[in-house]
């Protein structure tokens, strides 16, 4: 018996949005007569971040600290519509949505903060930290409470915004499939390094080197999280998970996790990942987002890498020792190819 | 390990910001990890029914008779569904956004067309007087013929699965079987390749596995008002879906989600929000109907499987110049969103590159099985698979080093894509060029100085010249139905009507001071 080694590689892109647009997303801002935010959406956080993510968006747009915004996901009865949390759409939509809230009460902010140190708005800005003064001359200050008590109890203003957006649908040619299916695309190119038991057809992921580009990472760390879970799917999708072992014939259908088998912790590889940041013109800060495409690249990755190893080709998911061995035998054994 | 390459595209961004771009710890992440983040099922209500579906043991078979008898008997039952309870007992998802015919009821009616369908809803006190209940239905079925190849349901004769569609494949444009994408004359180009590769892929279907499964919890509320706790990922698709098939207005329902334990897809399928509902509104009491694991992994909605051909033209160059490809997208039993991810799947063509003869033809194909769905990069994913291992094959066939290849073929920006819209905004090159450097590959000068942003437009720019056919055309669209009017048509089982008051005699709970507030929390916390 003996384990060979081998590099693939692939490289992606992603459409971000539903497919063909006419996907909207509303937004809600309001403050308290504290000067604290509440972002109102019926957006999901499904793990992925949702709620931190729009709570940056909000917190930049209006120049406050994040710890004064709070993001309230999911209530039909506060939050105003959303398509949904898929398609890759939450940062791209939902994000877009809550900064055109988020100016709208910014503009309200600026009023009150103008009214109260008598001065035009437009000389005013925010230092981030809560408070607004008169540009050049910092000691011309107000804090934003400061601001709100005003606003709601001398000023009568409501600080206060709505934001949508919307991605007019695209129409499809029949017969051409001409059409404008998305607005901006994420991309990545994934490195795979595997290593193949030509006795047992074992697959084991031994490196994963990566290059995501994302329009903007909004929070790095929620970036990571997204890329490393992303690469672990797709991981799985690629030598372990099916239902229908033996499609199309359906039979041996799992039921637990005990007949359904995903990599576990001593099944992960180390993954170094580079993130470049080409900003989309219509993202929230130019994000696009990493949601699903990051799990892509590395199926096909770990293909290539498979055939560089042993020099046969599964083109059948996933790519199960049995598979692999099967392959191995019909080719009279192992033919690694160049290293690389 | 992440490391931020800001050195590239620093000119087109501005980074001066606050709050953007800092690795600002998570808004939930302390309920997270101390387990008090509130799910759907953290909601234990008083005098809360729970409900369960009996499922069909054919993948095909026609109904004959259901006898309920001993089941109606059975200790703490309080009401069994039959799909002739439930108001409008058929729908499609996406005839929220216009976009096919509704083909799939809440229960089955006559016919079951894939192994686990639901046919009755058994609501009781608890799962296991649920589950004791269903073990006493009998249920005759005709089993017919079945059909599991995505390939085989096209050909004639084969078994109808779903009569809505008659040949077994979604219809777009009220004309074709398929999607087509034309972009110059890939036939052409073919014949004049220095070299041709003719592959076949086949992705696999995949559990979604999320570790919260799909449910939900219905209880009356005041003023005729139901609240809905759900494990949604979509909120808004969720209520029209329940206003549709329940008849009532969309301000009935009170949905609150928002916190759910992941997704991938897998949870936008309404999925047990209609019956949960509509138990609530036949028994006056709250309802939960969440899925067990092996619900969850064999009757909840895969990612459907895909079939892929693609025939490319390469030349020793290592150009590619013409791709040709065949996809069958699984839908199951029913349409789902699978008729979405063919269109999807069209645009994505042919993949990140500029090759300037592309032909597509996506179908969209019914079987017997458990209805596909959406999942983390739907449409996509499996292309994705097959493009690139077609990548390395030409890479290889021409003796050339896949990342050179593939920047080589590379779209730029301002090239012309397959679909017919300018190529702006790329970075696949840079990609290609990080993740060399990272893995310590090397690619030879030249490689390393492409750009995402030199070198595209001009010929690239062009909309060749492109034969279009009538391939695949089907003959009755008068019959095919793309808006969402509200209107009963003749293929519903019976016309729409109120939902029938509450019975009497469940016991009620104390009057209500406000809201929901009459229900309590046996654990976990209220959201407000």
């Amino acid at each position: 018996m003996t384990r060979h080694r081998g590099r693939g590689i692939a490289s992606v892109n992603y459409p971000i949005g539903m497919n063909l647009g006419g996907d909207p997303s509303q937004a809600l801002v309001h403050s308290n007569p504290s000067g604290k935010f509440t972002v109102a959406l019926s957006s999901i956080d499904l793990g992925q971040g949702m709620k931190s993510v729009t709570r940056q968006i909000c917190a930049e747009t209006l120049g406050v600290p994040v710890e004064d915004v709070y993001v309230d996901t999911a209530d039909s009865d506060t939050g105003p519509h959303c398509m949904g949390s898929f398609a890759s759409r939450g940062t791209h939509r939902v994000g877009n949505a809550v900064m055109a809230a988020a100016r709208e009460a910014r503009g309200v902010m600026m009023e009150a903060a103008a009214e109260e140190l008598e001065v035009s708005a437009a000389d005013l800005e925010t230092d981030g930290r809560g408070n607004i003064h008169v540009k050049g001359a910092p000691h011309r200050s107000i804090s934003t409470k400061d601001v709100a008590i005003a606003a709601q109890f001398k000023q009568g203003k409501t600080i206060s915004g709505r934001g949508i957006f919307l991605v007019p649908l695209s129409n499809v040619d029949p017969e051409t499939g001409e059409m404008s299916p998305a607005t901006c695309y994420a991309h990545a190119c994934l490195v795979a390094e595997v290593e193949v038991d030509d006795e047992t057809g074992e697959v084991t992921m031994i490196r994963m080197d990566s290059a995501y580009e994302l329009g903007r990472a909004l929070n790095p760390r929620l970036v990571e999280q997204q890329l490393v879970g992303g690469a672990w799917m797709g991981v799985s999708h690629a030598l372990y998970e099916t239902p229908e072992p033996y499609y199309p014939d359906p039979v041996h259908g799992p039921r637990d996790f005990v007949e359904y088998i995903m990599p576990g912790p001593g099944d992960i590889c180390p993954h170094d990942i580079a993130v470049l940041e080409r900003p989309a013109p219509d993202g929230p800060f130019g994000a696009k987002g990493p949601g699903e495409m990051c799990a892509n690249p590395v199926l096909p990755a770990v293909a290539n890498a498979i055939f560089n190893a042993v020099g046969v080709r599964i083109d059948d998911l996933p790519i199960t020792p049995e598979k692999v061995l099967r392959a191995i035998k019909a080719e009279g054994g192992a033919r690694p190819q160049a290293r690389r | 390990m992440l490391e931020l390459r800001k050195d590239i595209f620093a000119d087109e961004r501005d980074d001066n910001l606050n709050e953007i771009g800092k690795g600002t710890q998570r808004q939930d992440m302390l309920g997270h990890v101390t387990g008090t983040s509130s799910y759907f099922n953290d909601h234990k209500l008083q005098g809360m029914l729970h409900l369960k579906v009996v499922r069909s043991t054919h993948s095909h078979a026609r109904i004959r008779r259901i006898d309920t008898a001993d089941a109606e008997r059975s200790s703490g039952v309080r009401r069994i569904i039959r799909g002739s309870d439930v108001p409008r007992n058929l729908n499609t998802l996406l005839s929220l956004i216009n976009f096919g015919k509704d083909d799939e009821p809440s229960l089955a009616v006559d016919k079951v067309r894939y192994k686990g369908e639901p046919i009755l809803a058994i609501v009781a006190d608890s799962e296991r007087k649920a589950f004791e209940a269903i073990a006493k239905v009998r249920i005759d079925y005709e089993p017919l013929p079945t059909v599991f190849d995505v390939e085989d349901a096209l050909k004639a004769g084969a078994p109808v699965v779903n009569e809505t569609y008659p040949k077994n494949a979604f219809i777009y444009h009220d004309v074709y079987d398929h999607q087509k994408l034309r972009f110059g004359d890939a036939d052409a180009a073919l014949a004049t390749a220095d070299h041709v590769l003719e592959q076949r892929y086949q992705m696999s279907p995949i559990e979604h596995a999320p570790t919260e499964t799909n449910g939900s919890i219905a209880a009356p509320d005041t003023n005729g008002r139901y609240v809905v706790y759900t494990s949604t990922q979509a909120l808004f698709f969720s209520v029209d879906t329940c206003a549709k098939i329940l008849d009532v207005p969309s301000n009935t329902f009170h949905f609150i989600g928002g916190t759910v334990g992941g997704g991938f897809g897998g949870k936008v399928d309404t999925l047990t929000e209609p019956l949960c509902i509509l138990g609530a509104m036949l028994t006056g009491r709250p309802v939960r109907y969440v899925f067990g694991r092996e619900e969850e992994m064999q009757y909840g909605p895969p990612r459907g499987a895909e079939r892929i051909y693609i025939k490319d033209g390469v030349m020793r160059d290592g150009r590619v110049v013409a791709r040709k490809v065949r996809a069958y997208f699984d839908s199951g039993a029913y349409t789902r969103l699978s008729s979405y991810a063919a269109v999807k799947c069209a645009a994505h063509l042919p993949g990140p590159y500029t090759i300037p003869n592309v032909y597509g033809d996506v179908y969209c194909v019914f079987t017997n099985r458990t209805p596909a769905t959406a999942m983390r990069g739907f449409g996509v994913t499996a292309m994705d698979f097959a493009i690139e291992c077609q990548m390395d094959k030409l890479a290889n066939l021409v003796g050339m080093d896949p990342m050179e290849f593939r920047i080589l073929n590379a779209y730029r920006d301002g090239d012309m894509k397959a679909h017919r819209r300018e190529a702006k905004n790329t970075a696949l090159i840079e990609c290609v060029q990080v993740a060399a450097e990272k893995a310590k590959w090397p690619i030879r000068d030249e490689f390393k100085r492409a750009s995402s942003r030199k070198d595209g437009r001009g010929s690239r720019a062009a909309v060749p010249r492109t034969p279009t056919d009538t391939r695949g055309g089907t003959t009755a669209p008068t019959q095919q139905r793309t808006t969402y009017d509200r209107q009963p048509t003749t293929a519903l089982r019976e016309p729409p009507r109120e939902p029938p008051p509450p019975p009497p005699q469940p016991p009620r709970p104390a009057a209500p001071s406000h809201g929901a507030g009459r229900f309590s929390s046996v654990f976990g916390t209220r959201r407000r």
